[in-house]
């Protein structure tokens, strides 16, 4: 954020990729690709790659963390070092951190975790290739992942960003918009339920674009809510007799 | 289960279903605040004591002579770190920061940041080789509850008064002697909210953020939002962020009565100049 594009990045209401303002990039997900997880999710958008698996409900260790009223959540957020442009030194620092604890907060709010006193729900995303949007991406993931591994859930949580770049409001930042911009707002989202639960912001907006943002975001989930429920029947529909 | 807690939680949020909060505050009030500067006059090139009622936060700056970020040649650097010391509260332990205090290093770094308060391009020295490192360090004395707005407001104070040091470039030291303020361009305030079943207070006390479903934090710059940061595993609706709500309450004698509540974003822009007031 904050640095300068030496060329605009919007040229006649299109954007470098050719998309639209409020158009999100291509984006496919894939339920239940890995074997020993109990719920997985394989997903590209644009060009980020991430692999989501949930590992429980399953005994919580150590047990001191164990919470006899419900499950205890548990997300990591995890960048591969090939994933970005300079190599990342592998292991958690400070922005995968925060961007855990963001995650988990956002699918606690779905996740019926009183059902499962003591017990633990791991939930592991890793980014493989990174281009922007990474927690959005890995948020999308992780829900149908947790869908796949038939952990109850009042629902799915989709998850996309808006953003400012040369003054225009836009939806979903590739790398260049992110770098080169002016502002980026992340957002998870239940469309069912009409509830934020992820909900992040950095650059320079009014309260104007900030309402646009808040209305591209919106819509840009709800768009991501279709896909989560489309890869999943695609998984487990019965096949028409 | 932490019984005490439990019943306060359920105490308050009854209280703030009927319109009050435990500490007789209305819903949109912040709690007083105090501002000292230049507490740690001898050692740090900046400081600041910020008091939010019973939350104190201490904020030191230190300026060291570093290299700049590769993709940053012709820019300073500035980093932010937040501990919470076990002084100030039981729960606080000693060690590496864990989560918590992660989380309030980077929301009080985000809003610093992105409103460019500091003019990172006058702290160069040599282009792509020697710039002034900004270090924004936080200490928690005492843990009354919302410690992201009195970070920030403890950070942006002591800033405010900070001194670049003077730099010998032929015997390349730093020799501790004021040569400018540090070149500051625009002042970032937060405030934060915590939702408590359906109602929204601003600059929670630590037993509202026991209660609290979700939290947002709005930082703003003058007529802008620069940051925002939503916690907890709570949710809000659209129209709780920016724009109006319509919420029913029941009022003694009244019975039920229809009020109009602003967005979070409408009012932290309202409440920014009121505290921006307290700096200098």
């Amino acid at each position: 954020m904050s640095g300068k594009s030496e060329v605009p990045l919007i040229v006649k209401g299109k954007r470098l990729d050719g998309r639209k303002l409020d158009e999100l990039r291509p984006i496919k997900i894939e339920a239940g690709i890995l074997n020993r997880a109990d719920g997985s999710c394989y997903l590209e958008w644009g060009k980020n790659k991430i692999l989501a698996a949930v590992y429980g409900p399953r005994e919580l260790h150590p047990k001191h963390m164990q919470d006899n009223t419900q499950a205890v959540l548990r997300c990591r957020y995890n960048m591969a070092p090939f994933s970005v442009g300079e190599r990342k030194r592998p292991g958690p620092d400070r922005r995968s951190m925060e961007i855990s604890k963001v995650i988990r907060e956002a699918l606690e709010r779905v996740v019926f975790l009183n059902y499962f006193p003591t017990s633990g729900i791991d939930v592991f995303m890793e980014v493989l290739q990174a281009d922007a949007g990474t927690r959005c991406a890995a948020l999308t993931a992780a829900s149908v992942a947790l869908a796949d591994a038939g952990v109850p859930m009042k629902d799915l949580v989709a998850a996309c960003a808006a953003g400012k770049v040369d003054d225009h409001i836009i939806l979903d930042l590739m790398q260049e918009e992110d770098n080169f911009g002016q502002g980026d707002m992340p957002m998870g989202y239940i469309p069912s339920r009409d509830e934020i639960v992820l909900l992040q912001l950095d650059g320079e907006f009014t309260k104007e674009e900030l309402e646009q943002a808040k209305t591209f975001a919106m819509e840009g989930c709800r768009k991501v809510y279709e896909l989560q429920k489309e890869a999943l029947k695609k998984k487990y529909a019965v096949a028409k007799l | 289960m932490n019984i005490d807690r439990e019943l306060k939680r359920h105490f308050i949020g009854r209280l703030i279903e009927n319109g009050r909060r435990i500490d007789g505050r209305g819903f949109d009030d912040l709690r007083e605040i105090s501002v000292q500067t230049d507490i740690i006059h001898d050692k740090a090139e900046g400081s600041a004591l910020v008091k939010l009622g019973n939350t104190e936060v201490l904020c030191g700056i230190k300026m060291e002579m570093g290299e700049p970020f590769p993709d940053r040649p012709e820019e300073g650097v500035m980093m932010t770190g937040a501990e919470l010391v076990p002084i100030a509260a039981p729960d606080f332990e000693a060690g590496r920061p864990g989560e918590e205090a992660i989380e309030l290093a980077r929301v009080v770094d985000r809003g610093i940041r992105e409103s460019k308060m500091i003019d990172l391009e006058k702290l160069v020295i040599t282009p792509g080789e020697k710039v002034w490192m900004v270090y924004i360090d936080l200490h928690v004395l005492n843990h009354d509850g919302n410690l992201i707005d009195a970070s920030t407001l403890a950070s942006v104070a002591a800033l405010n008064t900070t001194w670049v040091p003077k730099y010998d470039e032929k015997t390349e030291t730093v020799v501790r002697e004021k040569d400018k303020d540090l070149p500051i361009k625009k002042l970032p305030i937060s405030f934060t909210f915590a939702k408590v079943g359906n109602g929204i207070v601003l600059d929670p006390i630590l037993d509202e953020e026991f209660a609290m479903d979700a939290r947002l934090t709005v930082t703003v710059a003058d007529k802008n939002v620069c940051a925002m940061q939503k916690g907890e595993s709570g949710a809000f609706k659209p129209n709780e962020i920016s724009g109006v709500t319509v919420v029913k309450r029941q009022v003694p004698g009244k019975g039920e009565v229809e009020e109009e509540m602003l967005g979070m974003v409408d009012k932290a822009l309202a409440n920014y100049a009121k505290v921006k007031k307290m700096l200098k």
